[in-house]
């Protein structure tokens, strides 16, 4: 990755985080809603609930969601692969199995493979390598346990790069399976 | 812009139609003897506020054919009642003359009218006239362009048809548009957030099939053009893309990924009757009908890279049809089904070939090095693509002989995946 694409990157991640900012706006800012029947209580709350109620939460057991927790291996979620090769490689392995044990441990969770490619060449024929990418994929997750009916394999094929250089870093960033749970 | 100068130098002849509708639009005309039939084309008289330059995009036309060399007929526009000396444009070199008129009517329509001359026999070939509204005065210019083109060449003229395509306009904006063959009066069909691509007419022009990924994941739609109706043609599990219409409209070829890899399935048009074609351990794509509907052409990699195979409809007589080069993709063939046009890599330049199937002679058409997506012209003698200049798509047409090589002046923003439309009548 070039200094001047992590830049990019760095300035999209803060937009982002701009942007997330601004979607939670802190009630306080919002005008008073006019106070029309006290007994329908605070938004969230079943009407009769007991507004007095705590629900306790331990964090000591649960801890954070595994799949947001930037320590966790599951937070990451890309698959490169090599020119023309559908080859899970080996440094790609660990990701893979840490998603695979998931999982095989959370049945009811659902997980899209989303396969990308290069611009080079037809725009077909690169959604079917992207489909391919996202396939080499899904077989070893399947062979650590994962269910068929948990994982869907997409490809957007040339269509959403993530890099849109016309040089190998930029296409080597496109040849990819993001794996995005939903 | 080394290759701008290379291939300045390696033209025989840049014709610059330096006019306002065709500002733009430049017709590269390579390679010796080109027989191109002399023709003037006459400014029209106007009679009262014209909305459109209808000679021009009448000369325009022709011209982009390839199969015409424009003769100056002069600044004076010459009426469709005008008496004029046959004798003096043979003189100028000119072995047919257009001449015309555009009058505005007292109920706001457009009376649109020309005469066809033969000046070396000196007679009239063909006289019409059209009332219409502002809105088809363009088309009926490219009406007269299509009689003109018949009448002097024997062969059916295809100006008056039309192009489909996918524009991105920004990161998160496309549009699927149709406009007239020229490139000019681009409307959406569809715009969306998310891309679109693979658009494919009906053989009688009225409906598109084509993919979007509105949904975040491929998905395989028919669009009525004239009433925007639409629906989810398949959407199955997996991606669903490359729609191929058979010829009667009855059904469509469609490739699914719900049993693997990306894998060739008929399906009607109303979404009814999945049966599935091709079986192989890899990629088949790119599904094509031969235009007498006996045939499915279409890319596989089962012989290790992409090359182009033909079947019959039930998928059953797998025949491999290219065999040059180790890339061959984006099949279609002509109307009449002697040539397959697609896209072939050679020393890392992608480019539109065609293969005679008669003959097995393969012609590369371009000098481009990221050509997608031809198309046949109806009357098979054009193709459409869609190529890059400056890193920005643009549209692109070629004689099947690659010798007239057009680009597009019309639509903005990066397009691709071109297709030209039907006849209609």
């Amino acid at each position: 990755m070039t200094p001047n694409r992590l830049i990019r990157l760095a300035t999209c991640a803060a937009a982002a985080l701009l942007l997330a900012a601004c979607a939670s706006t802190p009630l306080e800012e919002q005008p008073a809603a006019p106070v029309t029947d006290a007994s329908a209580g605070a938004p969230g709350t079943k009407p009769g609930a007991d507004s007095r109620a705590v629900a306790s939460v331990d964090a000591t057991t649960k801890g954070l969601d595994p799949l947001t927790d930037p320590a966790s291996p599951l937070s990451k979620r890309s698959v490169y692969f090599d020119f023309d090769s559908f080859v899970v490689k080996t440094e790609f392995q660990g990701l893979v199995e840490a998603h695979g044990k998931f999982l095989v441990g959370n049945p009811g969770r659902r997980l899209v493979i989303e396969g990308n490619a290069d611009e080079r060449g037809s725009r077909e024929y690169n959604l079917a390598l992207g489909q391919k990418r996202a396939e080499a994929v899904k077989s070893r997750l399947r062979l650590l346990g994962a269910a068929e009916a948990q994982i869907e394999t997409v490809s957007f094929g040339e269509e959403k790069p993530v890099a849109t250089g016309s040089d190998e870093a930029s296409w080597a960033q496109n040849r990819r399976a993001d794996l995005n749970y939903r | 812009m080394h290759r701008l100068l290379a291939h300045a130098f390696a033209l025989l002849a840049v014709l610059l139609v330096a006019s306002p509708a065709t500002a733009q639009l430049r017709v590269e005309i390579t390679g010796v003897g080109s027989n191109q039939f002399p023709v003037s084309v006459a400014n029209f008289r106007r009679d009262g506020e014209i909305p459109q330059p209808v000679d021009e995009i009448i000369r325009a036309d022709l011209q982009r054919s390839g199969r015409f060399r424009m003769v100056d007929a002069g600044p004076t526009p010459l009426a469709d009642t005008a008496a004029v000396s046959l004798s003096e444009f043979k003189g100028r070199g000119a072995d047919a003359l257009v001449v015309g008129s555009a009058s505005r009517l007292a109920d706001g329509r457009y009376d649109l009218r020309f005469r066809l001359y033969d000046t070396v026999k000196q007679t009239q070939l063909d006289a019409l006239s059209y009332v219409s509204t502002a809105a088809e005065l363009r088309l009926n210019a490219h009406r007269i362009a299509d009689r003109i083109f018949e009448k002097l060449t024997g062969e059916r003229g295809v100006f008056a048809t039309r192009i489909a395509y996918v524009v991105q306009l920004a990161k998160d904006s496309f549009e699927l548009q149709i406009a007239d063959s020229d490139g000019a009066s681009a409307q959406p069909a569809l715009r969306s957030r998310e891309p679109i691509m693979s658009p494919a007419w009906s053989a009688d022009g009225t409906r598109l099939a084509y993919v979007s990924f509105e949904s975040r994941k491929p998905v395989v739609y028919v669009h009525t053009v004239t009433t925007g109706e639409r629906r989810a043609l398949a959407n199955f599990r997996g991606s669903n893309s490359a729609p191929a219409w058979a010829p009667d409209g009855r059904s469509l070829a469609v490739v699914l990924t719900r049993d693997g890899l990306s894998q060739i399935y008929s399906i009607n048009a109303d979404g009814s009757n999945v049966q599935r074609l091709t079986r192989s351990a890899g990629i088949d794509t790119e599904p094509v009908f031969s235009p007498d509907g006996r045939f499915i052409y279409f890319t596989s990699d089962r012989g290790g890279g992409p090359q182009i195979y033909r079947m019959n409809t039930d998928g059953s007589g797998v025949a491999r049809v290219t065999f040059s080069g180790d890339y061959n993709v984006s099949p279609r063939v002509s109307p009449d089904g002697r040539l397959l046009a697609y896209v072939g890599r050679r020393g890392g330049r992608f480019q539109v070939h065609t293969l005679d199937l008669v003959t097995n002679q393969e012609l590369a058409l371009t000098e481009t090095a990221l050509d997608e997506s031809p198309s046949f012209a109806p009357n098979g003698r054009m193709l459409l693509y869609a190529t890059e200049v400056g890193r920005r798509g643009i549209l692109a047409s070629v004689s099947v002989d690659g010798r007239v090589r057009v680009r597009l002046s019309g639509p903005s923003g990066d397009v691709r995946e071109p297709t030209w439309g039907p006849f209609i009548k």
